[in-house]
């Protein structure tokens, strides 16, 4: 038997896609290692309990909840160490993060205050004695790695969009519990999210990206690619590092090297260059489309296709095409 | 304000890289090496904030191989005052293990502010800064954007996934630094001479056995070379086509 405690991501009190990634990949660490129950944390301000239903829908045999307005905002410290608390009860052979930006934050810590190794970010895995063997990108994406850990327990985190979240139906067995620490005690303090437009699909939730790169000239022509994504439906708007440092779309919309990492079903690339730091956040989308009036831009090296023209003339016409398409 | 800056020898990425026969590591010969990107605007963030409070000093900390002392004369060249290096030729994976190691290191040193890169581009931890947070038991804020220190406190942004959030903290902190901060300097002559006479400390690393351990590595799957479709926009009727029929995403 292994259990699996999960850390269940939730943001301004709405559990987020990922925490049914993390149950799905942690079911299936389960199956791999002769079964075991999956235990999810839940945090937030009061009633975030009321949310705990698809993570059971989803494979949770249990979900620990813990409410206290401390939680409305992150509070990293006080997760940790309830986090590592559980861990360490014995009831749990692994921990299992979302490798988003609070996931990548709260493993780290945890891992330090056991004592046990951590494998970030893994792709896929399978489970050898009891030991997690992982692929997980290194070198900007361009090698893959495979890593073993061991550890009681082993601490993993999950790549984004990299586990499909899969039903398991179960009945929502939920369990109040209490912050091994003072929230308010933490020195750390979120004072405000600041989130987009809510209503957005999250780059690593679309199935479509749209990304535009300064070949659009002005933070305007975005609409173009808003428009786009509309008419996909399921689609997000993503930039490259010259459109964020302009400021045309915020730094949270990067796509790459330093940015984020997408792989969508469909990329489509408006007036980007291709360099090199750039395609390492999203070589690996399904099928890459290209635009740019330039026939040499390293992206059509890697585009399945391209089009050669004005990404200002060709986005309005695509996307009056893809309405169409959807309508038909 | 005393600062301390974690920076790590790293390949340049621009290069096909290849793995060995046995399929244990990657081909080694021939690659060339610079800081870390994320510890460039790591050492740019140190240099701003001394030169913002008029005094203190700026001590780099890298565990990597003898020939890490390059990167470490560099980020001295940019400005750093000191630099230590924890030799090691171990091609290390595990966070932990060099975290510990770097931990002990910066123990005792009453830094006001430790500063690590979000992430390196080689092995992608993501982890070394907030463990090192951890084991000193000194507050983190990790992937920060916006930064500003006023005093004994600080109030940094940090990256979400289509969001950010505002953080305040007290010093002294560890921050692990994204893009998007700042831009780093390049090293000027001066600097580079200056560079030269600077104190470069160089002891053993004292790791300890890893746990996390490499089985193997691949290099992903090629993506087969695509096709111009058209130009203009008179090729989005194909376009659709091709998106429609053969790659099946509309
Ligand atoms: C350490 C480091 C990290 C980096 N990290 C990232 C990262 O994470 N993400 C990232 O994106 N970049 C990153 N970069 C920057 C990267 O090197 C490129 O500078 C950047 O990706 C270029 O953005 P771009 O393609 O929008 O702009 P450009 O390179 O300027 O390309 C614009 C393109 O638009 C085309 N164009 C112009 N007008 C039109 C038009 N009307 N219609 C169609 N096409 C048109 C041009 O032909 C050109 O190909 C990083 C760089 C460094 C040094
Ligand atoms: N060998 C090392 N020497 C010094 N600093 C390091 C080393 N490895 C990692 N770091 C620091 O930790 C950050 C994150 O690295 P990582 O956890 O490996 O992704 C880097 O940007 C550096 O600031």
């Amino acid at each position: 038997m292994a259990n699996v405690l999960v850390f269940a991501e939730s943001r301004a009190g709405e559990l987020r896609k990922v925490a049914l990634e993390a149950v799905t990949a942690a079911r299936r660490l389960t199956e791999l290692s002769g079964g075991g129950a999956v235990h999810v944390l839940l945090a937030g301000a009061a009633g975030i309990g009321s949310k705990a239903e698809p993570l059971a829908a989803h494979g949770a045999d249990k979900v620990l909840v813990l409410e206290h307005a401390g939680f409305a905002l992150h509070n990293p410290e006080a997760l940790a160490a309830t986090l590592a608390q559980l861990l360490s009860s014995g009831t749990y052979a692994y921990g299992l993060f979302s490798g988003t930006s609070h996931g990548r934050d709260l493993s780290p810590r945890v891992a330090a205050k056991l004592g046990v190794g951590l494998i970030p970010d893994l792709t896929g895995f399978t489970v050898e004695n009891g030991a997690v063997v992982g692929q997980h990108p290194i070198n900007n994406g361009k090698v893959i790695a495979t890593l073993a850990l061991s550890g009681s327990p082993t601490l993993l985190s999950v790549r984004p969009a990299a586990f499909t979240p899969a039903p398991a139906e179960r009945a929502l067995v939920a369990e109040s519990i209490t912050s091994a620490a003072d929230p308010a005690a933490s020195r750390v303090k979120v004072i405000e999210l600041k989130q987009g437009n809510t209503d957005k699909i999250d780059l690593n939730d679309a199935a479509v990206v749209i990304a535009g790169g300064r070949g659009l000239k002005v933070a305007d022509n975005f609409k173009l690619c808003d428009d786009l994504a509309e008419a996909f439906g399921n689609a997000a708007v993503g930039a490259t590092r010259a459109v964020t440092d302009e400021g045309w779309r915020p730094h949270s919309d990067q796509i790459g090297q330093t940015g984020r990492n997408v792989s969508p079903d469909l990329y489509i690339a408006a007036g980007i260059s291709g360099a090199i730091q750039h395609l390492a956040g999203m070589r690996t989308s399904r099928t890459i489309v290209a635009i740019n009036k330039d026939k040499d831009a390293p992206i059509f090296k890697i585009a399945d296709y391209g089009i050669v023209g004005d990404a200002l003339e060709v986005l309005p016409v695509l996307t009056e095409a893809v309405r169409a398409a959807k309508a038909s | 304000m005393k600062i301390a800056v974690c920076i790590k020898r790293v390949p340049v990425m621009e290069v096909k890289f290849a793995i060995t026969a046995d399929g244990s590591r990657y081909e080694e010969t021939g690659l060339k090496y610079d800081i870390n990107d994320f510890d460039l605007w790591a050492i740019e963030a140190a240099l701003q904030l001394k030169e913002k409070a008029g005094d203190g000093t700026v001590h780099v900390v890298c565990l990597g191989p003898n020939a890490a002392q390059e990167q470490i004369r560099k980020a001295m060249a940019m400005g750093a005052d000191s630099g230590v290096l924890l030799e090691s030729d171990a091609r290390n994976y595990d966070g932990l293990a060099v975290a510990r190691a770097l931990a002990a290191e910066l123990k005792g040193g009453a830094y006001d502010l430790v500063l690590f890169g979000r992430i390196s581009i080689d092995s992608m931890n993501q982890m070394t800064g907030p463990m090192v947070a951890e084991l000193l038991d000194l507050p983190v804020v990790t992937n920060v954007f916006k930064l500003d220190i006023n005093g004994a406190t600080g109030r940094a942004e940090r990256v979400l996934e289509g969001a950010s959030e505002v953080v305040e903290f007290p010093l002294p902190a560890v921050l692990t630094i994204d893009d998007g901060l700042n831009k780093e300097r390049l090293p000027s002559l001066k600097g580079i001479m200056a560079a030269k006479k600077k104190p470069l400390e160089i002891k053993p690393a004292n790791l300890d056995a890893a746990q996390v351990t490499v089985r193997s590595m691949a290099l992903p799957a090629e993506r087969a070379a695509g096709r111009i479709v058209g130009e203009g926009a008179d090729a989005v009727p194909e376009l659709v086509r091709l998106l429609q029929t053969e790659a099946k995403v509309l």
